[in-house]
Parts: C-alpha cells; sequence; structure tokens
C-alpha cells in the first residue's frame, strides 16, 4: 500500500528544531528527518526513544572478560602449566596479576567491535548496502523532515509546513515498507 | 538561540564568513579535485624509499637477522626503538578522538580525522618490526592462542611481549572502527557531492549506505561516546604493556617502575608532534587554514608542552634515583653522569636538547604560535623522542654487567633502509588519504559552527546573544518562492508567490547591451534550431532563478559556459544584479566541461 508523505527541506538546524516542535505540537505525525549532521537535542524532540546501544556495550565487555578468563584459566593452569619464571601456577588466582592486561585487553576488544557491529546492524549499515537519503543535500547543509499526509487536508499541511520556514515542500507517494 | 553561546573571550575555531555548504566544498575540495604536481613528488619520494625498505625487508627475510648490525651484547637496537617509536608516534589520534572527545574539546574536530588517520599508518609500521624480528614471519601465526601439534603449547601469557600482541591488535583495530564510524557520515557527503559515476560508486561501498536519519545520528552519537571511554584507558594502555617489554626485565636502566606514565607521556608527546608535522603541511596544501588554525596549533602546543614537562620530570627522577642508589651499574644507564660523558655523549645529549631544551621554547606564547617554528620544533621532537628510544635500548645494554662484553652498536644498511622505507610506506599511505579520504570531520565541524565560528561570534558581538542563528545564504535561491520542486498535480493557492513569480528582476537589456555582445561573442550564441539547451542547474552554485537571468542573457548550454575565463565571470556580474553565485570559486567552466562531455 503506498503511503503519502510530505518531504519538508529547511535549510537551517535551528529553523528545522522550531519546526518539528511546531509540527509536533500541531499533532502531525514526523516519520522521519534526514540531517547533515547531528543535531543537538533533535531525537528528543522528534520523541524518539533513547538508544541502548552502551548498555549492550556493558554486556559485551562482560562477554570479553570471561572470554579472557577461561582462556587463560584453560591454557595456563588446566591444560599445561608451566613454571615460567617462578611466576605461580597452581591457581588460577595466584597467576592472575599476570592475566590483568590481557583480561582488559579483551574487554575493550569485544565491547568495542561488538558494539559498532550492533551498531551497523541496527542502523542497516554495510557495504553496497543503498543509501536511503531522499535528496542528496541532506548529507551537505539541508535538512529534510518527513511528515505523514495521509487523513490530512493537503493544503492546510502545506500551508503549515510552509508556515514553519521550510523551503522546498514536495508530496510523495511511497511503498510502505513497515 | 542562545544555546550557541559561548563565552566571547574564546578564539573562533572556524574562520571566515562559512556556510554549512562552504564546509562540505572545501572538504570535498582535495577528492573531487586533481592532485598537483607536488604531490606527485612527494608521493614518488615515499614511493621510491618505501620500495626500498622492502627491498631491505626482503633481504633480511631470506639470509637472516645477521644482516642487522646486533652483537653479543647489543641484541636489540634499532627493529625494537623503530617499533617503540613508531607506536609512539601512534598514540595522538586515539589522544585526541577519545580523551578529547570526553573532555568536549571542540577543537579536536578539525584534527581528529587525520590524527586518527597517523595512527592507523603508524601502527602498522610498528607491527612490521616485530614481525620482521621473528625472521620466519610466516609463522607469525604462532603469537595467538591456537590449537596447534605441539601437544597444544599455548602461548605464554606472563610475557609483556605476548601482552604487546593483544595491546597492539585491540588498539589499531578498535581505532580503526572508531575511524571509520566516523567517516561514514563524511564519506557520504562525499557521495552525494561527486558527479562522477565511478566515485559515486565507491564512496557509496566507503559509506555503508548511510542516510543520515535522526536515529542514526542518535546512535552515531552514543557509539562515539561508548568508544571514547573504551578507546582512552586503551591508549594509556597500549603504551604502558611497551614499557612493560622493559620494566619487567632485571637489565639496570630497563627495570624501572617509573616506565609506564613517563612513556605514555613520552609517546602522546611524539604522537602530537608528528600530528603537527603532518597537518602544518595538509592544511597549506589542502588549503584548510580556516579548519587548521594558529589555534589549533597553538592547543597541540600545549599538549606538548604538558607532556614534554613529564617526561623531563621523568628524566630527573631517573637520573636521581640511578645517582642515589649508589649502584655502580646504575652509571652506565641511559640517564647517568657516565653516559653524558662516556662514549654515547652524543645520544645523550641529543635526548636533553631535542626533548628538553628546545620544546622550552614554546613557553613563549608568540613562538607558540608561530606556524614555522612549530614545525621545526616538531621536528626537533620527532628526532628526539627517536633518540629516546634508541638511548634506552642501546645504552643501557651497551655497558652490561660484564666489563668484556662492552661494545657499541653499529648499524649496517639494512637496519638504516628498513627505517628509511617504513617513513616512506607511512608517507605512501597518508599521501593517498589526503587525496581520498574527507580529511576533516566535516559533519562534527558543521556541529560547532555557531558556537565557535567567527562570523556567528561577531554576530553574537553585534547583536547580543540571543540573536537569531539562522542562516540566510541564498544557495538556491528557489526559497524566494515555496518550492521549486512542488509536483505538478499539486495546486498551491498561496497568494503571496506561487513558483512562477519569483520576484526575479529582468536583466536590464538596454543598459548592458555592450556586455552581452562581448559576452556572446567570446562564449558563442545559442542556435534554438540546432541546438539543444542543457539544464544548467545542474552546475553547482546555479539555482533555477540564476539559470532565467542566464537564459535572459542567452546563455543555454553547458558548451557556453566552459568557455568562459574569469573576464567572462566579471561579465556576468556585472549584467545581473544581486549576483547570488560565485562563479570562479564554484569552477563553473570547469564543472560545464565535465558535464558536457558527459552529454
Amino acid at each position: 500500500m503506498a503511503a503519502t508523505k510530505i518531504y519538508a527541506i529547511y535549510k537551517d538546524d535551528d529553523l528545522l528544531m522550531q519546526a518539528v516542535k511546531q509540527t509536533r505540537s500541531a499533532n502531525y505525525h514526523i516519520s522521519e528527518v534526514f540531517t547533515p549532521f547531528p543535531v543537538h537535542g533533535l531525537d528528543h524532540a522528534v520523541g524518539i526513544a533513547p538508544t541502548r546501544i552502551a548498555i549492550t556495550a556493558f554486556l559485551y565487555g562482560l562477554v570479553g572478560l570471561s572470554v579472557a578468563v577461561a582462556m587463560m584459566n584453560f591454557m595456563m593452569i588446566q591444560d599445561w602449566p608451566q613454571n615460567i619464571g617462578g611466576k605461580p601456577s597452581f591457581t588460577f588466582y595466584q597467576n592472575m596479576p599476570a592475566f590483568i592486561p590481557i583480561m582488559f585487553e579483551l574487554t575493550v576488544f569485544f565491547a568495542g567491535h561488538l558494539m559498532v557491529i550492533t551498531f551497523y546492524m541496527r542502523s542497516k549499515l554495510w557495504p553496497f548496502k543503498k543509501a536511503e537519503n531522499p535528496d542528496p543535500r541532506t548529507t551537505d547543509d539541508h535538512f529534510l523532515m518527513e511528515v505523514d499526509a495521509e487523513n490530512h487536508d493537503l493544503e492546510m499541511l502545506t500551508k503549515f509546513l510552509y508556515d514553519t520556514g521550510a523551503s522546498e515542500i514536495s508530496l510523495i507517494e511511497k511503498e510502505e515498507d513497515h | 538561540m542562545s544555546s550557541h553561546y559561548e563565552a566571547p573571550i574564546r578564539e573562533p575555531l572556524v574562520l571566515g564568513d562559512k556556510t554549512y555548504h562552504d564546509i562540505s566544498v572545501d572538504v570535498a575540495a582535495p577528492v573531487l579535485g586533481k592532485a598537483n604536481k607536488s604531490w606527485w613528488i612527494v608521493f614518488t619520494i615515499a614511493l621510491v624509499a618505501f620500495l626500498w625498505g622492502l627491498g631491505c625487508i626482503i633481504y633480511t627475510v631470506s639470509t637472516g637477522i645477521g644482516v642487522w648490525g646486533l652483537n653479543k651484547t647489543i641484541g636489540w637496537a634499532w627493529d625494537i626503538t623503530n617499533f617503540v617509536w613508531w607506536v609512539g608516534i601512534g598514540h595522538a589520534g586515539t589522544l585526541i578522538s577519545a580523551v578529547l572527545l570526553l573532555f568536549r574539546q571542540k577543537w579536536r574536530m578539525a584534527v581528529n580525522r587525520s590524527a586518527e588517520a597517523m595512527t592507523i599508518f603508524a601502527v602498522v609500521q610498528a607491527g612490521l618490526f616485530p614481525i620482521i624480528h621473528m625472521g620466519r614471519p610466516w609463522l607469525a601465526y604462532w603469537v595467538l592462542p591456537i590449537p596447534n601439534q605441539f601437544g597444544s603449547l599455548w602461548v605464554n601469557f606472563n610475557s609483556p611481549l605476548l601482552w604487546d600482541v593483544f595491546a597492539i591488535s585491540t588498539y589499531l583495530s578498535i581505532s580503526l572502527v572508531f575511524w571509520w564510524t566516523g567517516l561514514l557520515p563524511d564519506f557520504a557527503m562525499i557521495r552525494d557531492r561527486t558527479q562522477s559515476p565511478f566515485q559515486k560508486k565507491i564512496y557509496g561501498i566507503l559509506s555503508f549506505g548511510w542516510s543520515g536519519r535522526v536515529k542514526d545520528w542518535q546512535r552515531f552519537e552514543e557509539v562515539s561516546l561508548v568508544l571514547a571511554g573504551l578507546a582512552t584507558p586503551l591508549v594509556l594502555s597500549v603504551h604502558t604493556i611497551v614499557s612493560f617489554d622493559f620494566a619487567t626485565s632485571v637489565v639496570p636502566g630497563w627495570h624501572s617502575t617509573i616506565y609506564p606514565p613517563y612513556f605514555v607521556a613520552g609517546a602522546i608527546f611524539s604522537g602530537f608532534a608528528m600530528v603537527q608535522t603532518l597537518l602544518i603541511i595538509m592544511r597549506k596544501v589542502s588549503h584548510l587554514e580556516s579548519y587548521i588554525t594558529v589555534l589549533h596549533i597553538e592547543y597541540m602546543n600545549k599538549v606538548i608542552l604538558l607532556t614534554g614537562g613529564i617526561v623531563t620530570v621523568a628524566y630527573a627522577i631517573e637520573f636521581f634515583i640511578g645517582w642515589y642508589s649508589g649502584v655502580p651499574y646504575e652509571n652506565y644507564t641511559y640517564l647517568s653522569f657516565g653516559a653524558a660523558t662516556g662514549p654515547y655523549w652524543w645520544a645523550f645529549w641529543a635526548l636533553i636538547t631535542c626533548n628538553f631544551i628546545v620544546p622550552l621554547t614554546l613557553w613563549v606564547k608568540s613562538l607558540r604560535r608561530n606556524i614555522m617554528w612549530t614545525f621545526i620544533v616538531a621536528l626537533i621532537i620527532n628526532i628526539g623522542m627517536w633518540f629516546e628510544r634508541f638511548d634506552i635500548i642501546v645504552v643501557n645494554i651497551s655497558k652490561d654487567r660484564l666489563t668484556s662484553s662492552w661494545t657499541m652498536f653499529q648499524p649496517t644498511f639494512v637496519d638504516i633502509g628498513t627505517f628509511i622505507g617504513t617513513i616512506g610506506f607511512f608517507f605512501v599511505l597518508f599521501l593517498l588519504y589526503a587525496r581520498t579520504f574527507p580529511v576533516i570531520a566535516q559533519a562534527e565541524v558543521k556541529t560547532i559552527m555557531k558556537s565557535s565560528g567567527e562570523a556567528f561570534k561577531r554576530l553574537r558581538a553585534q547583536h547580543g546573544d540571543d540573536h537569531s542563528h539562522v542562516q540566510h545564504v541564498e544557495q538556491y535561491p528557489a526559497d524566494a518562492g515555496p518550492a521549486s520542486n512542488v509536483e505538478k498535480h499539486f495546486d498551491s493557492t498561496f497568494d503571496e508567490a506561487t513558483p512562477e513569480a519569483l520576484n526575479i528582476d529582468d536583466v536590464d537589456y538596454e543598459q548592458n547591451k555592450g556586455r552581452i555582445e562581448m559576452l556572446l561573442n567570446s562564449v558563442g550564441t545559442f542556435e534554438p534550431s540546432l541546438q539543444k539547451q542543457d539544464n544548467l542547474q545542474k552546475i553547482n552554485g546555479i539555482g533555477p532563478v540564476l539559470e532565467q537571468k542566464l537564459h535572459q542573457i542567452g546563455i543555454f548550454t553547458f558548451d557556453q559556459i566552459s568557455r568562459m575565463t574569469d573576464r567572462e565571470y566579471e561579465l556576468v556580474e556585472e549584467i545581473i544584479s544581486e549576483f547570488p553565485g560565485s562563479p570562479k570559486r564554484d569552477d563553473w567552466a570547469g564543472q560545464a566541461l565535465t558535464l558536457k562531455n558527459k552529454n
């Protein structure tokens, strides 16, 4: 089913912020915003939930730490204990001071990489992915707000968006993808 | 909006009346333009050095490490010196992008991209040396804890050398993803700006399809912050672990508890010196003086002063403790009276001069802001930090506990060639980077424009802090009306303006008759019966209004515009009143030529 959207293009971030707030308070639904750089506070103004990606990083870090402990315990204590420079290898606890650096490194390694992979997957970023910004100028200096136009009087909505400071307004019939 | 407030006492970080669009144009210019002659000359020199080094490496690997100048006493020399030197240089990038991000230092945004690139390229050089030193580099995978045919004899997790393997590979890979994640929006900008289909394809792949959705940006900022939080202890751990290679040994001069913090400070010291060396050249060559300003250079000089001061204090402590211990062996360590007056006196004094005395000049503000002097000091620090590692490694073991084995180190041409080769390799990578990557994190710089841009600071000074910061820049003059791309079936009922009535003043034909004739004589006239008119708006800088005015003068094709020179630009500007473009800066003729050839 095709959805009717209106693309309103703004040429300034402050103008966009103001327009987003006005559009939301006029009870129009903003379905997406494309900006060339992170506009401070825009996520809050659009009303999207805070990201949980930092929590995943913490969990991935715990995984990394566990992997490091399990790996070194198996290799140095269980499987093939050796006397290396007199460092005690009878228990993991006794040998642990020598393992701290690698426990730290693997924590960072797992947390960093898996978090970034999660980010790429969630935001659908990978090589050969086609860009979906509707106007190429939105990576340069233009700000595009996509507003649901269904069940609204198009002329009123257009007039409204024009009054919020949009410099270009266009009507789009879009294949529904969600 | 007052949210852009920044104390007026702070100097601007972006000079000139830049708009967001100007930033895109300036950052994309080196990528979209052609390399000049000096780039090719420097690249060729670097490539030759790289190939020479490659030859030396092949010679080493095929013959054996005996081709180096090592002897029974000095079993570690230039290889490990160069390794530590390169790893140290690789510390500035992540420090700038991670630590300065946590401290919310806005000036990092102009320099972080190149500093991170430098980091990655320097760590690549560093990694080469231990691998070559293995003698049989094809067995390099033995350093990894993988099951093997020797009864599963595992790697030794008690050894600082193995910690190095984990620290350096974690550092390299985390720096790489940090760098790449920050690059995505900038690759996307180039993807959307370029005219060439090949570049569009390549940068489309590199940008991972970045679209700039508000949710993407939210995650992007969170990921950057968490990565910075992870990379900050990481960058400190890497050189700490490198210093453990020495500090956990029992060699006088190496066995020193001060090494970890002292090595980290030294690494940042040398890293910033290398950033200065590279960026002072790059800002000139790539015309980035508005973004990498004297203020940035001064800030980096202050970091150099701080870390250089820490290093100097560490030298003093080493010297004092060596003497105070009363142990005779300590009198031959690299910071001792014995070293200062012994056969390696020149290495000792090179260290003191380059790392302590010369950087002291940066306490003088006028010298700290002097670009030429900064460049010289940065070069001297690079040399001094190489000597520091040389002194630690070679001087310390040249006079060991057995007097009969005291000796000096003599490098062979292979030692020297390999070192020069890595410098060549480093510059090959950096020069390629400077031509193909957005060298400034333009998306981030755009976020600080309104707080730290010169024009906006002036605006606040003139009109007060509550002045509106909405930019009124006529780039697409279509905004005289609601829209130029309103679809046809959509009837607008606005009273004040319809797409047709753009409030354009017609070109005064009578008054400009002479000029128009002159113009058309040089660019040629348009024959509607023979030629087809082109969409002039494809040229960057020409919008609907300007196109209409050009049509009124009689300019309809790319062919005509491609014949324009400075004289014709001037004529056009004279004819069209309230001229909203800048043909020379946007290079209309060049753009038109490409477009014409594509038709």
